[in-house]
C-alpha cells in the first residue's frame, strides 16, 4: 500500500492524497498495537517475559495508545476521503492540513518513543507535561494533548471551511459537522490534574465514554451512510434518513449511557438507574445499523435484477464485506458483550475484570477497526480509478483471520473473565490474594493461553491485510485496462 | 409534480429534529446531573471530618483516621467507616501537610503508569489487583502475610517498603517491577491507597476482605 498510494490518481485533489497519508500512518500503528498485545499477553502466561525491561504496563500502554491514535488517524483519513465527494467545491485549506499531518505524526512518534524509552517519571508535574499522563487510554503527556488540539483545530478548519463554502448541504456532512465539534472538544474534558481521584475519573469519562459509546459511533453511522451510496449506489434519501434516525438513538441511549460508569467511582446512586436504563437502550441503535446495511444490499441488488441486470451491485467487494462486519460486530461486540455487564447488579462483580477486557476486544474490532478498514480499501478504489474491486484470496483471509482471532480472544477472555468473577468477586472477595488465586484457576490460564494462540491469529490476518491493500488496487486497475 | 410525503415516518426533516431534540434533551440532563454530581464529589474538608460529617470524598485528613468498611443495613451494600484517630507514619497529619502527600501519591500514581496494571476503583488494566480498597487489604493487616515479609510493624511502614522494593517480596510469579519509586512518593502512593479506601464507592467492591477459606476451584 506504501507505494500503491503514492502512485495515486488523485490528481488535483489535495484532500483524498492527505487522507491516504493518515491511512498509511493508521496501517502501521494498528501493527504496532497488534505486537504491543501479543507481548502483553505472553506476559500474562510467562511472568518473566521482558520483566523490568519492558513491562506489562509499558506493552499495554502502548497497546491501547496505538490503538486509539490509529483509530483517529483512519477517522480524519475516511473524513478528508469523503469531503470532496460530499460538497461542491475543492475542499478549502489542504496545504495547512497537509502541515497538520506533518505535526501530529512528529509528536505521535515522539510521544511513542518516550513511553518506550522513557517509560515511567517521578511524581511530579513534570511527569505529566513530559512523559505520561498515566490515565488509560489518554496517556499522551500534556504537551501532545495541546499540540492534538491544534491539529486537530486545523482538521475541523478544513472540513468546516469546506462545508461552508459548499452550496449543497447534504445530511451526511451536517450530522459530521456537529458530531466532529462534539467529538473534538470532548478531549478537552481530559486535559486537567486533579488530586480526587473520583472527579478524576468522572471526567476521564466524558472523554472516553462519549468517544466511544456516542460520538465515535455516530461517525460510523456516517461513514456507513457514505459507504453505502459509493459501493451499492443506495439511495442518498434513504441512507440519510437511516442516518438521523441512528442519530437520534445512539445519542438518546448514548450520552446517558454514561451512567454505567458512574456506578463505582465515588458518584451518587442514582446513575445505578439511569445508567442502567440508558446503557440497556445502546444495542437498540446497533440492531438498527446492521439491518439498515443489509436492507439496502438487498434492496439495491433487487431493483438491479428487476432492471434485469445480472451483476452484482458491489462495485467493491472488500468494502461491502467489511461494512457487513462492521454491522455485525458492532451489534455483538458492543451491543450485546456491553449489554452483559452494564447492569448494576451484574456490574459490581464484573467491573475490573477480563469480562471488560473481552468486551473491549470484541467492540473496539466491530465497530470501529472494521469500518475503518472498509474505508481504506474505498480510498485505494478511489486512488486507482478501479469501477470495479474485487475480493481475492489475501482479502478474503484478512477478513477471515481478523474476525476470527479478535472472536477467539474475546470468548477466550469471557471464560477468563467468568472464572475471576466467580472466585475472585463472589467467593474470596476481591483481596489482592482473591487476585491472585483467581489468577491461578486453570481454566483462567486456559483462557489467557487461548486468547494469545488467537492474537497470533489476529496477527495472522493483518499480514494478509497489509499484502491486500499493497496489492488490490494494481490489480484491480489492471484487470480494467 | 412535487412528491408528497405520505408518512411522517419516512420524512427527513421530522427525524432531523427529533434526533436534534433527543439529542439536546439528553446533553441538557447530562449536563444537569453532573452539576449535582460535582457537588457530592468534590473532595471534603477538615472540619467534616471533625466534625463527623460524612463526605463521599473525604479530604486529605482522612489518613490520620482509621478507615473500616462495613455493611450498611441501610444501604443495603458496605460503605467506608471513619473511626478514631491513629498515627500515620507514626504521627498526625496537618491539613496542608496531608493535602501535599495526598497531591504527591496521586502524581506519582500516574508518573508511574498504576493504572496500566493495576485497576483503580475498578478502572485500568487486569494484569495486577484492584486497589480501590487496597488500604484495608487483609494481607496487610498485622496477622496479615505482607507484615512479616517485609519486616515492618505497622500497615503504611510495609505498603511503603513494598512499593520501593517490590520485586524483592514477591507474592505471585507475577511481580511489581521496580519503578523507583522514593521513599517520599512511596508514602504519598500510601497516602492516596488510604484516601482512596475512604471513597464511597457505593459497595464496591462487594464482600471486600471477608475472605473465607480458600476456594476449591481447581
Amino acid at each position: 500500500m506504501l507505494t500503491s498510494i503514492k502512485t495515486n490518481q488523485f490528481e488535483g485533489n489535495a484532500s483524498k492524497k492527505l487522507a491516504m497519508m493518515y491511512f498509511r500512518v493508521a496501517v502501521i500503528l494498528f501493527g504496532a498495537q497488534l505486537l504491543m498485545g501479543l507481548i502483553a499477553a505472553i506476559q500474562f502466561l510467562v511472568p518473566g517475559f521482558l520483566f523490568e525491561l519492558f513491562d506489562f504496563s509499558i506493552a499495554r500502554m502502548v497497546h491501547i495508545n496505538a490503538l486509539v491514535v490509529w483509530m483517529l488517524y483512519a477517522m480524519i483519513g475516511a473524513t478528508y476521503l469523503l469531503l470532496s465527494d460530499e460538497t461542491d467545491v475543492n475542499p478549502v485549506g489542504i496545504g495547512l492540513g497537509k502541515l497538520g499531518f506533518w505535526i501530529l505524526t512528529a509528536a505521535v512518534t515522539v510521544v511513542v518513543l518516550v513511553f518506550i524509552f522513557v517509560q515511567v517519571g517521578a511524581g511530579t508535574e513534570a511527569s505529566i507535561w513530559l512523559i505520561t499522563e498515566g490515565r488509560e487510554y489518554i496517556e499522551a503527556p500534556r504537551w501532545a494533548d495541546i499540540g492534538i488540539v491544534v491539529v486537530v483545530l486545523i482538521f475541523y478548519f478544513n472540513i468546516f471551511a469546506t462545508y461552508m463554502k459548499s452550496k449543497v448541504k447534504t445530511g451526511i456532512m451536517t450530522v459530521m459537522i456537529a458530531n466532529l465539534l462534539a467529538l473534538a472538544g470532548l478531549y478537552m474534558a481530559g486535559m486537567f490534574y486533579t488530586d480526587n481521584i473520583s472527579m478524576d475519573q468522572f471526567w476521564w469519562w466524558w472523554v472516553i465514554h462519549l468517544w466511544v459509546e456516542a460520538t465515535w459511533e455516530v461517525f460510523v453511522g456516517t461513514l456507513a451512510a457514505y459507504a453505502l451510496i459509493k459501493v451499492i449506489g443506495a439511495k442518498r434519501e434513504i441512507v440519510e434518513m437511516w442516518l438521523w434516525i441512528e442519530v437520534l438513538m445512539l445519542f438518546g441511549s448514548g450520552i446517558l449511557g454514561m451512567g454505567h460508569h458512574y456506578f463505582w467511582i465515588g458518584t451518587p446512586e442514582y446513575w445505578w438507574e439511569i445508567g442502567a436504563l440508558f446503557s440497556a437502550l445502546e444495542p437498540v441503535p446497533l440492531i438498527a445499523m446492521f439491518v439498515h446495511v443489509l436492507y439496502d444490499w438487498g434492496k439495491e441488488q433487487g431493483a438491479a435484477n428487476a432492471r434485469g441486470e445480472i451483476a452484482s451491485v458491489i462495485k467493491n467487494g472488500p468494502v461491502m464485506a467489511w461494512l457487513v462486519a462492521n454491522a455485525f460486530g458492532n451489534f455483538l461486540g458492543a451491543g450485546i458483550w456491553g449489554f452483559f455487564h452494564t447492569l448494576p447488579q451484574v456490574n459490581i462483580y464484573t467491573h475490573g475484570t477480563q469480562f471488560t477486557a473481552a468486551h473491549g476486544h470484541l467492540s473496539f474490532y466491530g465497530a470501529y477497526a472494521t469500518i475503518l478498514i472498509a474505508m481504506m480499501y474505498l480510498g485505494i478504489q478511489q486512488a486507482y480509478g478501479a469501477k470495479r474491486m474485487k475480493m481475492n484470496f489475501n482479502s478474503k483471509m484478512a477478513l477471515f483471520l481478523l474476525s476470527f482471532g479478535v472472536m477467539g480472544m474475546g470468548i477466550a477472555l469471557t471464560i477468563a473473565g467468568y472464572e475471576q468473577v466467580l472466585v475472585e468477586r463472589a467467593e474470596m472477595g476481591a483481596t489482592w490474594n482473591a487476585f491472585f488465586v483467581a489468577q491461578n484457576l486453570p481454566w483462567y490460564v486456559q483462557g489467557q493461553l487461548w486468547r494469545t494462540i488467537m492474537g497470533v491469529v489476529t496477527l495472522g490476518g493483518f499480514v494478509y491485510l497489509i499484502l491486500d491493500l499493497f496489492t488490490i488496487g494494481k490489480k484491480a486497475q489492471a484487470e480494467e485496462a | 409534480m412535487a412528491k408528497k410525503n405520505l408518512s411522517v415516518w419516512t420524512s427527513i426533516p421530522f427525524w432531523r429534529r427529533s434526533a436534534a431534540w433527543v439529542t439536546g434533551f439528553a446533553s441538557i440532563l447530562l449536563i444537569w446531573l453532573t452539576f449535582d454530581t460535582l457537588g457530592q464529589i468534590t473532595m471534603g474538608n477538615d472540619a467534616d471530618l471533625k466534625n463527623g460529617v460524612t463526605k463521599r470524598v473525604p479530604a486529605p485528613t482522612v489518613i490520620n483516621y482509621h478507615i473500616d468498611y462495613k455493611m450498611s443495613a441501610k444501604r443495603g451494600h458496605e460503605v467506608p467507616v471513619i473511626g478514631e484517630k491513629e498515627p500515620f507514619f507514626g504521627k498526625e497529619w496537618s491539613d496542608k501537610e496531608a493535602r501535599a502527600l495526598l497531591h504527591l501519591g496521586k502524581l506519582t500514581s500516574q508518573a508511574k503508569n498504576c493504572m496500566d496494571c493495576h485497576t483503580l476503583l475498578g478502572n485500568g488494566a487486569y494484569y495486577a489487583p484492584d486497589l480501590t480498597k487496597a488500604w484495608l487489604d487483609p494481607a496487610w493487616s498485622k496477622t496479615g502475610s505482607m507484615i512479616a515479609m517485609t519486616g515492618k510493624s505497622t500497615r503504611e511502614e510495609a505498603m511503603a517498603e513494598f512499593l520501593q522494593h517490590p520485586s524483592t517480596y514477591p507474592t505471585h510469579a507475577r511481580m511489581m517491577p521496580e519503578l523507583g519509586i522514593t521513599a517520599e512518593e512511596a508514602k504519598g502512593l500510601v497516602a492516596f491507597l488510604k484516601h482512596m479506601s475512604s471513597i464511597d464507592t457505593n459497595g464496591f467492591p462487594r464482600n471486600f476482605g471477608k475472605e473465607e477459606g480458600s476456594t476449591n476451584a481447581h
